[in-house]
């Protein structure tokens, strides 16, 4: 192992789109880095900011979404409201100094596995970039440990 | 047969919680003729030293108001809880930070800087507070200000969450009632953990406002917007409220009167985060598809964290801003 | 089709039905108004524009109902302000009168359990390439017109001949791909158009002898004796050249090439890729085999029965290769070119498997849903309607009695949006709920070392 540091990235990705984008990369032979770790959805419309939220808190370092492009959605337009739900998020991300890099929204096809493939890897060096996110677990008290009978 | 004991505590807080509880008119006598008040600093003079010397467990309750943001705070929250049987973290701060939780979007630093040298403060001696001073009378201290706000739960167990900022009197009413029933042997203790003085839903079913399908085309403050009307939703008039993600259990005091609901009684039941429940339900309603034209809408919400997370910052996932959580407590 | 209501198993569809101006229940068909109808019309639907039809006329043969139809933009009594002719109505034998010039548009609201979409395609405009001359040049045809030629019982009795209508053609040349397979036009093979060029070759080497070249960039002959019929094209001695026309003109190159050629000769200027040279033959007749574009209003049809078209305008099916009949809303399926390009085989193929499909459902009487669906926790609903307008497919409703939202299960596909956006946690979705996908992030994150945060 290098020293170089290995972000951990969660993917969420459209069961119509992105997920088939992954396997075909995957089917194709196409090498992305295994920084990212999968999870399906039905639709990017799923994907509820609490995810992403619970994903930095458990030591992501970047959250990458991948839908079907626009107009193409598979449920008609609800990728439109992960757009939406996206462009609120690194906003209010900002505020807790997750600066834009560490979440990431894309728009791959089915048949895209190449260029699906690609945007992990640029995702993933970006990532390195701006270095470990490294969220701290719930502080430890520093004030005296609670003794004896706590109810 | 003597009274069983109650405490109140008033940690990083406004005082407003004090204030609520007194405003249950002559329901404090109720308390009075079934309590012994062992330990009430807003009420009654009683050093931490008699705390201390009080056997363990030996308060049946304690209402704690107040986050934990010094050193002092963190202190009593333990003290309370091994004094007492039953730790009641009472109001929006104790349960989930509220606005003195807001300061955990910035570092101390910047906490510091914000009071003592923005423009609003009148410091020209660039003074800072400091943890000992050497008085002429000997040393006075002041409790050091840790790096986050924590919640009470945070920091010690709590057996029940009674949410609000202040918590209504009306429910502080009933959740005494239950505490006399108790005493009295006439109910049971509800499951620990449990929320009291507050409902199930969220503040919308209490709102009296018409309700129609939203899509949200501007989002203003109040002061950009003329009249409101006083008949239709106040979201769908473009204006914020918190009101969809916020429990019950207010009777909707606000967006009945116009002002819209800012969210002090906390995440609807189940729910993790809050902020997250609002963020996509304001984000699913916008009316755009281009990324310019979303943008644009969201440029009315000038600071989306203060207002998402106005009441439960401190106790979201992510707690508090990087670098705060960052800084040695 | 103007309006989609409810659910599978229980649409209510209403349709818009336009005069006919003759009485279905009293009208043979014996056709005598046709017959004495004066008015003569292009015919730019069925006959492609090389035919004429009457004002009062048979759609085409075998339509069904087998009865004619007024067209009250041609007919001389909507002309003339409703006066003057009336032929139609002197003639008809019935009795009462079959001819109702008062007849008006009606709405027909229908109870059906299923739909199938079979709206078809529309022919690309080859005007929209004007280097191939299309409308410029009177003996440019496309592939509809020569089929009507061709057909026997069509304008010109099945003979293949020029523009004027009676010389038949001594060389002719068909352009393959036209609006298709083309980054200018359209991306999609429209996968008809070599069988049919190869048929038009046929035919016409068959009726009228003459040379017959074809413009191709690949031959796509897969299919059950397709190619056995490309084998029979060429051993009936049609030239094929491999390049896309760059032009169809009628002007010559120069004096020379004007003095060996009559006038009102058509030059087809193109690269043969391979001989490698560029070739410019002289023809009498350009066919353009004009692909398949798919409908023009298919987008705003998609809306009203809740599925989407792809980029290319095409209705997307519920999955490419394990579902292409069914579509994501429950109850509507495709069949044919609407979801598209397609041959006849395959249409029929689809239509009969879509019938199935139907009748499959109609036998059962009850349907087994997928799993994945979103429900409302009744009691922790607040009525706020943040949820109401996120669902395409209309699941989603309002109950104002007791001011709470409700999704039918029949509509909702399980998208997840309307779960990801309650912002009371109140709406649950199966298969994928808030807890399983949250176990899987501290699943996949769990054994991954971080600093811990110490005093």
């Amino acid at each position: 192992m290098s020293d170089r540091f290995e972000p951990v990235i969660i993917g969420f990705t459209c069961n119509w789109c992105s997920y088939r984008a992954a396997d075909l990369a995957g089917t194709s032979r196409i090498k992305y880095p295994p920084n990212v770790r999968l999870i399906r959805l039905m639709c990017t419309g799923r994907l509820d900011p609490t995810f992403v939220l619970k994903a930095f808190s458990e030591g992501a370092d970047g959250v990458l979404i991948a839908g079907c492009h626009p107009g193409e959605c598979h449920y008609l337009e609800q990728n439109y409201k992960a757009l939406r739900r996206y462009q609120l998020m690194t906003r209010t991300l900002a505020q807790f100094g997750i600066v834009p890099e560490r979440l990431r929204l894309t728009w791959a096809s089915a048949a895209e596995g190449a260029r699906f493939a690609e945007e992990i890897a640029t995702m993933v060096e970006e990532v390195r970039q701006v270095g470990p996110l490294n969220w701290p677990t719930r502080p430890v008290p520093r004030v005296e440990q609670a003794s004896g009978g706590a109810a | 047969m003597s009274k069983p004991k109650f405490a109140m505590y008033w940690a990083s807080a406004c005082g407003g919680c004090e204030i609520a509880v007194l405003n249950i008119d002559e329901k404090i006598l109720d308390l009075d003729a079934n309590f012994e008040v062992a330990f009430w600093p807003a009420a009654m003079d009683v050093k931490y030293k008699e705390v201390e010397a009080m056997d363990d467990e030996s308060i049946l309750v304690t209402l704690f108001n107040g986050s934990i943001r010094t050193d002092e705070n963190e202190h009593m929250a333990h003290l309370l809880r091994r004094k007492s049987k039953l730790l009641v973290a009472f109001g929006s701060c104790a349960n989930e930070g509220c606005i003195p939780g807001l300061a955990n979007l910035s570092p101390r630093e910047g906490i510091f800087e914000c009071a003592y040298t923005s423009p609003s403060t009148e410091n020209p001696d660039h003074l800072r507070p400091r943890s000992a001073w050497q008085a002429p009378e000997g040393t006075l201290t002041l409790t050091p200000l840790q790096s986050v706000v924590r919640t009470l739960d945070q920091v010690v167990e709590v057996d029940y969450h009674v949410p609000g900022c202040p918590p209504e009197s009306h429910q502080i009413a009933a959740v005494l009632d239950v505490l006399i029933a108790v005493v009295k042997g006439e109910a049971e203790l509800p499951p620990k953990g449990a929320v009291l003085g507050a409902g199930d839903s969220t503040v919308c079913d209490e709102c009296t406002r018409k309700r129609d399908i939203k899509r949200i085309s501007k989002l203003s403050r109040i002061q950009e917007l003329p009249m409101l009307n006083t008949e239709d939703c106040l979201l769908e008039q473009g204006l914020m409220c918190s009101g969809p993600a916020t429990r019950s259990g207010c009777n909707s005091r606000c967006p009945n009167v116009g002002a819209p609901c800012i969210g002090c009684y906390g995440a609807a039941p189940g729910v993790l985060d809050q902020g997250a429940r609002l963020m996509t339900a304001i984000a699913s309603v916008v009316d755009e598809k281009e990324p310019a034209a979303i943008d644009k809408v969201l440029d009315g919400l000038p600071d989306p964290a203060g207002t998402f997370y106005r009441f439960s910052l401190a106790h979201s996932l992510l707690r508090a801003n990087r670098a705060a959580l960052a800084e040695k407590p | 089709m103007e309006k989609v209501e409810g659910y599978v198993g229980n649409y209510t569809v209403t349709i818009k039905k336009k005069p006919r101006y003759v009485d279905e229940d009293v009208c043979t068909g014996c056709g005598i108004c046709v017959e004495k109808c004066p008015v003569l019309v292009v015919d730019d639907k069925f006959e492609a524009g090389i035919g004429y039809r009457k004002a009062i006329y048979w759609p085409f043969a075998q339509a069904v109902p087998n009865l004619p139809v007024l067209d009250p933009d041609t007919c001389t009594y909507y002309i003339g302000g409703k006066g003057g002719c009336k032929a139609c109505e002197k003639f008809c034998p019935t009795v009462p009168n079959s001819i109702l010039f008062d007849q008006k548009e009606q709405r027909v609201t229908l109870n059906v359990g299923n739909i199938i979409l079979a709206t078809g395609w529309d022919l690309f405009d080859a005007r929209r390439i004007p280097q191939y001359g299309y409308g410029r040049l009177a003996n440019v045809f496309t592939n509809l017109e020569l089929e009507r030629m061709c057909n026997a019982a069509g304008p010109t009795g099945g003979k293949v001949v020029l523009r004027d209508g009676q010389t038949a053609p001594r060389t002719v040349a068909i352009v393959h791909c036209v609006g298709s397979r083309d980054r200018n036009y359209n991306r999609h093979c429209s996968a008809i158009c070599c069988m049919q060029s190869l048929k038009t070759a046929h035919l016409v080497k068959e009726r009228t002898g003459a040379e017959v070249y074809n413009f191709y960039i690949d031959i796509r002959t897969p299919g059950k004796e397709y190619d056995e019929f490309y084998q029979r094209v060429l051993d009936d001695g049609v030239h094929f050249v491999r390049g896309k026309v760059a032009e169809v003109t009628d002007i010559p190159f120069d004096p020379a090439e004007a003095s060996r050629n009559e006038a009102g000769t058509l030059y087809v200027q193109v690269e043969d890729t391979l001989a490698g040279l560029q070739r410019r033959i002289p023809v009498d007749m350009v066919v353009l085999s004009a692909g398949l574009e798919p409908r023009r209003d298919s987008a705003a049809v998609g809306k009203t029965f809740g599925i989407a078209c792809s980029t290319s305008g095409w209705f997307i099916e519920k999955h490419a290769k394990m579902d292409p009949i069914a579509t994501m809303t429950e109850g509507v399926f495709v069949a044919g070119c609407a979801g598209g390009p397609k041959d006849i085989p395959a249409s029929v193929s689809q239509g009969a498997a879509a019938a199935a499909r139907v009748l499959n459902y109609i036998r059962q009487g009850e349907l087994a849903l997928e799993p994945v669906r979103a429900s409302v926790l009744e009691e922790q609903c607040s009525g706020c309607r943040i949820c109401n307008g996120l669902c395409p497919f209309n699941a989603i409703s309002f109950v104002e009695e007791r001011k709470v939202t409700e999704i039918n299960a029949a509509l909702c596909q399980g998208c997840g949006t309307c779960v990801a956006a309650c912002p009371a946690g109140a709406i649950q979705g199966s298969g994928f709920s808030n807890e399983q996908v949250m176990a899987q992030i501290e699943g996949l994150l769990r054994n991954f070392a971080r600093e811990p945060e110490v005093v």
